[in-house]
């Protein structure tokens, strides 16, 4: 009884001086594929600030005042962590409450779930805590994956942050983000049929009649080449110049711009103004693509530590996908040119219905409204 | 109401050392009872900050007004300086926010912006801001004296005896000689400036406040010419006009150190442990006085946890005194170096030159000492101990 009391005596001396100190927040985030662990301690004093905890107004905060206000306190903090995975948003929902003490004071200590739609290689955070109560305030994060962390550091000046995606190794890393880039291209439809009205016509000759089939399998290999490869050099530029944020442009310009690329593609085929420039037409509107792709890039996040491996391999994933799509279509489309299903259905019909899709998309996208998803509705 | 915070916690460890799983008690817990007392607000017992707080919530509704943003700043920027206490400067600068930008900003607001600057020790931004201000606005006094205050710290001595002496006439002539001090006590006028300050302080009654300032100032240039009996004199007086102010009992418990009279530190300092620099003063002086051991153990971990938690946010505020902390503390004198050589392109005050000195004559630094010896050489800066330091051989 007298060893624990001298116990008891020695803690109570033990007990720390609080300091005086700037406001910081501690977050935790451990990541395992789509879900996520997590913990945010948030200073008490900080809370009041913003909340109004100490609801008698004696100055003091007790536990109860904090255990009534935990709903409030989630709405408060959560909306203010923006957490992505693949351009996606992930839902957080609190788990646990309880209490830490930092060299400060006593800290909410809030644990929480968190579900991803899609596993990307990076997470994106966006972190606004205190935002215009306190300019000063801190979310010092420790991000954990793979048995790996990482501290980061947000503040007003740098809310947004990309973390994970830099473990695992050189390979794996640049695996991923090649196999993000395939992924891209066969999941970006406009990228797609952008391609698509442009190596329509390259199985067809044009001249004062009007359509034929090309002569040679050679002919129509040269054109496609000729307009693949301005259209990856072109689109590769300009991903480049975006993903390293040295020329930057707003992303509905883009978007909007790349369907109306498609528009104007695929009605170039059916009023013909440019018919052997067409490598010409795909290197100036793969620049806009390029910027599209980079925003793709940019939802997925380009880990700081190898920014050139994963931009190569995110790259170099866009060709190879797009190669493939025009080696499938190439033979096809080759050997049925000269049938009246390719002449009306596929070249005049196909390109038809594109330049209408497009010309939805362009609506939607330049003006932001959903005819889409308004017919949907319907 | 409750149960006190240090009563709770104790009671906590009891149950963590009954159970002898110590590792559990450093996680988060379950407070045992809603009535336990988690947190102390600051404006508890404290109606000067309780105003503040009210301030504050009229200011959230009507955030752009700037009568009542001004005084928010205001108070916060005073709370921050007496208390040692941080997070008031990030109130002050929410306060200000519709102003922080751009030099279309009403005068009083911008000089707080600058005031606010130079506290985050964005000395460059400070400056930046009172030279467009003054620029605006030539009469603005405050904006001048701040000013001076600022090239002080940044050692621009010549700089800041020009504003000093731009004020004659404009602000009571207590303020005039006490801004000429500062610049000509450190660079070779300390006598010439100390005997017009004491002149002046025997005569003008005034303003407690203003009086608390400049009787600080004559306590430091006392004691930097070596005359230890006035510096005390000015030292007790100061205190008796303002015992709370939190810079000068960082001064005289700084100068009680050098006196090596670590005991009467412990009476000036042991309810101000929250704020870190004084922290760091109280544990120099226990670490001096055997009897002291427990708690010096206590407090030097304590500022280790402190320097850590500021460095994780990424603050270089505090360099000089985590130098000093490392040096004097630790027994980490490269760590201090390069603390301190980080500090001196920043900041250039008479601690600031000493903290370099005494790293780089820990360490066997000749090049560090150099770059002390010329700037003490350059400036003529008479100051009784970093002289003797730099004359003391090794």
């Amino acid at each position: 009884m007298i060893r624990l009391l001298a116990l008891l005596a020695s803690a109570f001396l033990l007990a720390p001086a609080y300091a005086h100190k700037a406001s910081d927040a501690y977050l935790t985030i451990e990541r395992d594929g789509r879900t996520l662990h997590g913990q945010w301690d948030i200073a008490l004093r900080d809370l009041d600030n913003a909340l109004g905890l100490d609801v008698d107004g004696d100055g003091d905060i007790v536990w109860g005042e904090v255990r009534a206000r935990e709903a409030d306190i989630a709405a408060y903090a959560l909306p203010r962590l923006q957490v992505s995975s693949g351009g996606e948003r992930c839902t957080l929902a609190p788990t646990r409450w309880l209490v830490d003490r930092h060299t400060d004071g006593a800290y909410a200590v809030m644990q929480f779930d968190g579900a991803c739609a899609q596993a990307g290689p990076t997470l994106a955070l966006d972190y606004r805590l205190f935002e215009g109560l306190d300019p000063q305030h801190r979310g010092l994060l420790n991000f954990v994956e793979n048995g790996q962390s990482r501290s980061v550091v947000f503040s007003a000046d740098a809310p947004h942050r990309i973390v994970g995606g830099d473990s695992g190794g050189a390979f794996a890393q640049f695996a991923t983000y090649l196999n993000e880039g395939v992924w891209h291209i066969w999941t970006g439809f406009d990228h797609i049929l952008f391609l698509l009205s442009l190596l329509l016509p390259a199985v067809l000759v044009r001249d004062t009649r009007g359509w034929r089939s090309a002569q040679s399998f050679r002919s129509a290999f040269v054109d496609v080449a000729k307009v693949v490869t301005a259209f990856t050099l072109a689109h590769s530029i300009t991903l480049t110049l975006a993903a390293l944020s040295i020329v930057v442009l707003p992303s509905r310009l883009v978007e909007a711009g790349i369907a109306l690329s498609v528009v104007l593609a695929a009605l170039n085929n059916l009023f013909p103004v440019v018919a052997d420039g067409r490598w010409l037409a795909a290197f100036g509107f793969g620049l806009l693509h390029g910027f599209g792709f980079a925003g793709a890039l940019h939802d997925l996040g380009l880990p700081a530590g190898s920014l050139a491996l994963s931009l190569a391999g995110f790259n170099l994933g866009v060709e190879a996908g797009q190669l493939a799509i025009v080696m499938l279509f190439l033979p096809l489309a080759f050997v049925l040119r000269s049938t009246w299903a390719y002449r009306r259905m596929v070249f005049a019909g196909g390109s038809t219905a594109i330049a209408m899709v497009a010309a939805v998309w362009f609506v939607e996208r330049a003006f932001d409204v959903g005819v889409f998803s308004a017919l949907a509705a319907r | 109401m409750g149960i006190t915070v240090t009563g709770w916690r104790s009671a906590a460890l009891a149950v963590c050392v009954a159970a002898m799983a110590a590792a559990a008690c450093a996680k988060p817990f379950v407070p045992p009872s809603d009535a336990v007392v988690l947190e102390r607000l600051p404006e508890k017992g404290d109606p000067a900050l309780a105003q503040l707080k009210r301030m504050r919530a009229a200011l959230r509704s009507n955030p752009r007004e700037l009568d009542l943003a001004v005084p928010v700043a205001r108070r916060a920027l005073e709370a921050a300086r007496t208390l040692g206490d941080p997070r008031f400067l990030g109130e002050a600068q929410a306060a200000l926010a519709p102003w922080w930008t751009g030099n279309d900003v009403p005068a009083s607001a911008w000089l707080l912006r600058a005031t606010l600057k130079q506290t985050q020790h964005d000395f460059a931004g400070s400056l930046a801001d009172l030279d467009a201000l003054l620029a605006a606005h030539p009469t603005l006094a405050q904006a001048r004296l701040t000013r001076a205050t600022v090239l002080n710290v940044v050692g621009r001595y010549a700089d800041a005896r020009r504003d000093c002496a731009a004020l004659a006439g404009r602000v009571a002539a207590i303020v005039v000689i006490g801004c000429q001090a500062v610049p000509a006590s450190l660079s070779g006028d300390a006598a010439a400036a100390y005997a017009a300050l004491t002149q002046t302080l025997a005569y003008a009654g005034g303003d407690s406040g203003v009086r608390e300032w400049a009787l600080t100032l004559a306590a430091e240039i006392a004691a930097r010419r070596g005359d230890f009996a006035a510096a005390e004199r000015h030292f007790r007086a100061a205190l008796a006009l303002d015992p709370r102010d939190a810079y000068l009992k960082g001064a005289y418990a700084d100068f009680l150190l050098d006196r090596n009279r670590p005991a009467e530190v412990l009476p000036l300092l042991r309810d101000d442990t929250r704020n870190d620099i004084l922290l760091l003063r109280l544990a120099l002086a226990e670490q001096r006085l055997p009897e002291q051991r427990r708690a010096f153990a206590e407090h030097r971990e304590d500022l280790a946890a402190r320097f850590d938690a500021a460095r994780r946010r990424g603050d270089s505020m505090h360099r000089r005194e985590e130098a000093r902390f490392r040096l004097a503390l630790e027994n980490d004198p490269k760590g201090a170096l390069a603390l301190a050589r980080a500090n001196w392109a920043v900041q250039r005050e008479p601690a600031d030159l000493r903290i370099l000195l005494e790293a780089a004559r820990a360490c066997g630094d000749a090049d560090a000492q150099k770059v002390a010896g010329d700037w003490i050489a350059a400036h003529r800066l008479e100051d009784a101990v970093i002289v003797a330091q730099q004359e003391r051989p090794r």
